[in-house]
């Protein structure tokens, strides 16, 4: 089988060619430190971050100055959540909202602020991902400094109402963080009008290179420097800047806002494709997540009776890579907490699979995935104590 | 990840069904932690003539079934009992170090099932003496 499907776009993406031309010259041509403004080398590395700033700027309806270069996604809620959270915590504020499906970026840093009196309320969702906003309201507290809600979860693709998150954010004068890492590129994002007040951000989630993010904070927002050191980005995130990750992740934000509307129409076609042909030629399967209000590349099943890593090993010897939220694919006890949040039991939890799609794939290829699985699901089903003593009651 | 000859068994799994007027039937573990293994054997003159497995679990999962499958076809029931998880990871070629616990499973199942048959036939297997069929119910053994 010569075939090569990479299904797994959620997990990483393949850096654009466009991006990689534009990256190349800032290794051994334009090589100069942004900090060094004495000669025109520095000043043409500095001018090229300022323009990938100013991209990403104009990609999010806000100012260049409030945009700042991290090292991923991981690191930009890092920043958010502690940063918040020091600069808050002396002014009687010691509490956090946010829900139980956010990465584990956000959950780890939750629970380390723990250490430090920060409290966090972890919102419900329900079967489809999606948080209760009256859960929200009630969960706010005179003492709460911040609201931290996903745009979009990685794993079942799920897109939270942030407009009206953040008009209640707003309201009550609480910062609103959202992470944003998989929504970039996908969905529509304007700070102003969706009322962010800090966002993180990736780039190898959409083209561009790996150890390269960005946090959007609006101006005002009370939040502690994080890496100190010399005066990089405003003095709020030193060392020296990885100049051709900049520039890399300013390309591929720039492509993306490119042909915004062809693309995502055009995936969401291949993902209600595959959704509709799994669902159709493979019996006893659960769709996770929102059937319409989610990430256009991303479809989420549960197969009953199995296992997700045999499932995906089986995959692999066809040429496709995908995802799973088995407890064997995580190296831990449990399957995906965020489709145990959901509220899918254990077994049909570790039977789940995730394909998320690019704009390399084509509809043979969906066509492809769906015949795949179906011989896949029958071959361990066939041996599945669960599926057969389940065929024997019911006959 | 795995070995070749992990990822042999996991491709072709020998023995792979069920048995259905089996002599001894053991099943071990629970959805809830990922895996169950259910052994089917078929014993003549204390001698497994024929052996079964049906798992659902992962790569690993099933790969410990059907070379354990394997490892006690043909052989006599005292011999069987003497499967050990350590005995499966070695016929594997290894397993990565998260995966023992299949291994477990796999003796355990085959000690389940022979235990089953030796509580319908009435007869004494050594080293099943004191053998309790485990309660997978309350934690995973991961």
């Amino acid at each position: 089988m010569s075939r090569k499907l990479y299904l797994d776009n959620a997990a990483t993406t393949r850096t654009k060619k466009e991006v990689i031309d534009e990256m190349m010259q800032y290794f051994d041509v334009l090589y100069g430190n942004p900090s060094s403004q004495l000669y025109e080398l520095g000043r043409k590395s500095k001018e090229a971050i300022e323009k990938a700033r100013k991209t990403l700027a104009d990609f999010l309806n806000a100012d260049e100055k409030e945009i700042y270069f991290t090292a991923g996604g991981t690191e930009s809620d890092n920043w958010a959540l502690k940063g918040v959270a020091f600069a808050n915590l002396n002014k009687g504020k010691n509490h956090i909202i946010t829900t139980k499906i956010e990465h584990h970026a956000i959950l780890h840093t939750c629970e380390y602020l723990e250490k430090f009196g920060i409290e966090t309320t972890y919102l419900d969702v329900d079967r489809y991902g999606l948080i209760d906003l009256d859960q929200l309201k009630e969960s706010i507290r005179p003492e709460t400094m911040l609201i931290s809600v996903m745009f979009a979860n990685n794993e079942i693709g799920t897109i939270q109402p942030i407009e009206e998150i953040g008009e209640i954010a707003k309201e009550h004068g609480i910062l609103f963080h959202v992470d944003a890492v998989q929504a970039l590129g996908s969905v529509r994002i304007d700070v102003n009008k969706l009322h962010i007040d800090l966002m993180s951000m990736s780039a190898h989630k959409l083209g561009g290179p790996k150890g390269i993010g960005g946090m959007y904070i609006r101006k005002g927002t009370r939040i502690d420097n994080f890496i100190h050191g010399g005066g990089q980005e405003r003095g709020r995130r030193a060392g020296t800047e990885g100049v051709q990750n900049i520039v890399g992740f300013g390309k591929a934000v720039e492509i993306a806002a490119r042909n915004f509307d062809n693309r995502i129409e055009r995936l969401t076609g291949l993902r209600n494709r595959l959704i509709e042909g799994i669902k159709n030629n493979i019996p006893d399967v659960v769709l996770n997540g929102h059937p319409t209000r989610r990430l256009a590349n991303n479809v989420n099943f549960s197969f009953k009776y199995v296992e997700g890593e045999s499932i995906l090993l089986l995959l692999d010897m066809e040429g496709i890579a995908a995802s799973s939220g088995s407890a064997c694919t995580s190296g831990s006890l449990d399957p995906s907490h965020v489709l145990l949040a959901t509220g899918l039991d254990h077994g049909t939890a570790h039977g789940s699979i995730r394909f998320t799609l690019s704009e390399e794939i084509k509809e043979e290829d969906i066509d492809y995935t769906v015949e795949t699985m179906k011989k896949i699901i029958a071959k361990l089903r066939a041996m599945s104590p669960i599926k057969n003593d389940e065929d024997l009651k019911k006959n | 990840m795995y070995s070749e000859i992990v990822m042999d068994h996991f491709r072709n799994p020998r023995n792979a069904g069920r048995i259905e007027d089996a002599d001894g039937i053991g099943q071990v573990g629970n959805p809830k932690c990922g895996d169950i293994m259910k052994i089917y054997l078929k014993i003549k003159d204390d001698i497994i003539e024929d052996v079964k497995f049906e798992t659902f679990g992962c790569g690993s999962a099933i790969a410990s079934s059907s070379i354990a499958t394997e490892m006690i076809k043909g052989k006599s029931i005292n011999e069987a009992v003497e499967i050990s998880n350590k005995a499966v990871v070695e016929a594997l070629g290894g397993l990565p170090p998260v995966k023992i616990h299949c291994s477990v499973l796999a003796e355990q199942a085959v000690k389940s099932a022979l235990y089953d048959y030796a509580q319908k036939t009435n007869k004494v297997i050594k080293g099943l003496e004191n053998y309790k069929p485990e309660d997978d119910e309350i934690h995973c053994q991961h």
